[in-house]
């Protein structure tokens, strides 16, 4: 198995060169990173020339990586107190606190990214594609559905769930959430609970909008904890480039 | 005459033959379809997003309520993506009893499909007759898991516990006599395995009663034979996978192109379709059940000679032994610890896919070294099948729509998610 991936991160960096920003092989697996410029030809190569022929696309999904590495309990701060389930107790120190407050990270790449999955059925073998929407505010990438048609609604829910454009796609409308949604829900900044909510009122006689009442709760707060057992070694990690 | 002009047809939601909440706006030009446009998304419940705030553990059950009727696999698909990125491995033991349980869930699905599809176009009595199997499956599902459908069986390292040594059995109640309940637990007096064994022998008669009621019946083949032409080489391109895929003559199986756990280990046949119409796709499926039942009957010969354990030997992964923690208080705080905190996860992405009865189900998972997955995302085969419905259907009559609903085997638990 690892050779054939080898094979194929080798006959990658070969064929596309320097259209492809980043190439690692992890868990057997070959992830390229790409260009939102580049993303149309290489595709188109992939789909086509001879070592690749991946000639179906699995899976198209929006990542937002808005708080990527970010977790809701520190360990360091918090050893005395313990590890507090925290339903009620929200101020106690290194907790975040829920909505705007949360801090804004700096991240080194885009914040919204598009990771393509492809399948080449002669061959027997996977892909990954990760390409960046270039712009934080308006992510715009372009579509695939000109190269493989089952794109069509994979990018309908990335559009939906996380607002990445997609340029020239035919049908661009929104697919999983409600009709006359506001909002992208699958981005980090956007509650678990929602805006709205949704009630029949009697007097009126139709089914109203109104802002949640609910309150929002952390039942189990994201810890992370760098455990020596899954310390990769480096080549491992990220070989190849 | 008045002319006929194309009007607008609105179908479903709420539709029996909509296999649950399908939309469908139908732009009809007399009876024949001239453009479909599927809206989903009625019973989405941000499964993708609840996970991501929840620890690996907590999530397994939300896979089961995926597509409602192959619970089992769903959890697959999901406890492999966390396995692949903890590079742990499950006892073999347990890797036989996931595919065992993968083949009884494929049984469950396609005999409601079967069941389904038939009442959608008029064939009333194979419903009954594939309810009354389902009933077995679903009896294994509770001996093994408590519970007859979201079974939360499976988790990372292995499964939750042993096969248990005997089957519950039916009670003389004021509905069941005696003579009636000693007939019913006849198959139930040995352990799981012989119940199973039991069902493997008898089954195979069952799908041939099946076929005598659909196969060469006339009206069956005028609703299905030349419905919905997919050639192989478009399949391929709309993402088409599982039946849907070897219907149209595609021999691709990941349990046999890309084994995970056991299935290199097991002999069984991949059924291919040739015209890639909806008729091809249910001798396909049909045929999928046959080998369920070969590859079923391995596993039970198998797990008989071979006992050992189901979970992994790491306490970071699983939890402490009962045993053990009544007496030993580490023991009771690590299961505490275990089942609030849970586990951190190393940082990387993993891709994970299984072969469930509606195609390949996958889940793409990325880590930040968290207790929680920071992205969950779950490749329903189903979404890609309807995506390409509006082509299915175009030019065909109103009655084969749902023809096709039924052939694509929709389930809207994982349409939606």
């Amino acid at each position: 198995m690892s050779e054939r991936v080898q094979r194929l991160s080798a006959a990658l960096a070969e064929r596309l060169g320097s259209a492809i920003a980043d190439s690692r092989i992890a868990l057997g697996e070959v992830t390229i990173e790409v260009h939102a410029d580049d993303l149309l030809n290489v595709c188109t190569a992939l789909r086509d020339e001879e070592p690749f022929r991946f000639d179906q696309l699995t899976d198209l999904c929006g990542v937002d990586y808005l708080y990527y590495g970010i977790d809701e309990w520190r360990r360091g701060e918090n050893t005395g107190s313990g590890y507090s389930r925290g339903v009620t107790d929200t101020s106690s120190t290194g907790r975040l606190t829920f909505g705007d407050e949360n801090p804004q990270p700096e991240l080194d790449h885009p914040r919204f990214a598009a990771v393509i999955h492809l399948l080449s059925l002669p061959h027997n073998q996977r892909l990954r594609i990760r390409c960046y929407g270039p712009d934080d505010e308006a992510p715009v990438l372009p579509t695939l559905t000109g190269i493989w048609p089952g794109a069509n609604w994979f990018e309908r829910e990335a559009f939906d769930l996380f607002g990445i454009l997609f340029d020239g796609h035919p049908d661009l409308r929104r697919i999983l959430t409600d009709y006359g949604f506001v909002g992208h829900p699958f981005r980090k900044d956007f509650p678990l609970i929602g805006h709205v909510e949704v009630r029949f009122d009697p007097e009126r006689n139709r089914v109203v909008y109104e802002p949640v009442t609910i309150e929002p709760r952390v039942t189990v707060p994201r810890v992370i904890r760098e455990d020596n057992r899954y310390t990769r070694p480096a080549e491992e990690g990220d070989s190849n480039a | 005459m008045p002319e006929i002009q194309s009007y607008t047809l609105n179908f479903g939601p709420q539709h029996p033959a909509a296999h649950g909440v399908l939309r469908l706006v139908l732009e009809m030009e007399g009876e024949v379809v001239q453009r479909a446009d599927p809206h989903v998304g009625l019973l989405h419940r941000a499964t993708e997003k609840l996970a991501e705030t929840k620890p690996y553990l907590h999530s397994v059950g939300y896979m089961d309520r995926l597509d409602y009727v192959s619970m089992m696999c769903n959890e697959h698909g999901y406890v492999l993506a966390i396995e692949k990125l903890l590079e742990v491995e499950p006892p073999i033991r347990a890797q036989y009893i996931r595919v065992m349980f993968d083949e009884i869930t494929r049984l469950l699905n396609h005999l409601l499909w079967i069941g389904a599809h038939g009442l959608d176009i008029g064939a009333m009595t194979v419903f009954l007759y594939a309810f009354r199997e389902r009933e077995e499956l679903m009896d294994c599902y509770e001996a093994v898991s408590g519970a007859r459908m979201h079974a939360k069986y499976y988790r990372p390292g292995g499964v939750h516990r042993d096969l248990p040594d005997r089957m519950p059995k039916y009670e003389v109640s004021r509905w069941r006599s005696k003579r009636e309940v000693q007939k019913l637990n006849a198959a139930r007096e040995g352990s799981m395995l012989d119940f199973i064994d039991a069902f493997c022998e008898r089954f195979p008669a069952s799908i041939d009663e099946f076929e005598t009621l659909l196969t060469d019946n006339r009206i069956w083949k005028q609703r299905t034979v030349d419905i919905a032409v997919v050639p192989p080489e478009r399949a391929i391109e709309l993402g088409f996978t599982g039946p849907m895929l070897r219907g149209s003559g595609v021999e691709w199986d990941l349990r046999k192109k890309q084994p995970y756990e056991v299935y290199d280990r097991m002999d069984f046949d991949i059924p291919v379709g040739t015209n890639g119409d909806c008729y091809d796709r249910y001798l396909v499926r049909v045929e999928e059940m046959r080998q369920s039942v070969r590859i079923i009957k391995q596993c039970v010969d198998w797990l008989r000679e071979n006992p050992g354990p189901v979970m992994i030997d790491d306490r970071k992964i699983a939890p402490p032994a009962r045993e053990e923690m009544k007496a030993d208080m580490e023991a009771l705080i690590h299961h505490f610890k275990f089942f609030t905190e849970g586990f951190s996860v190393p940082a990387g992405e993993a891709y994970a896919a299984v072969e469930a009865p509606k195609g390949e189900f996958g889940c793409y998972m990325i880590s930040d070294g968290a207790n929680k997955p920071y992205r969950v995302k779950i490749r329903a085969p189903g979404f890609a099948h309807l995506a390409s419905f509006g082509e299915m259907v175009q030019g065909h009559m109103l009655a084969d729509v749902v023809a096709v609903v039924g052939t694509q085997d929709l389930v809207f638990g994982e349409v939606d998610r």
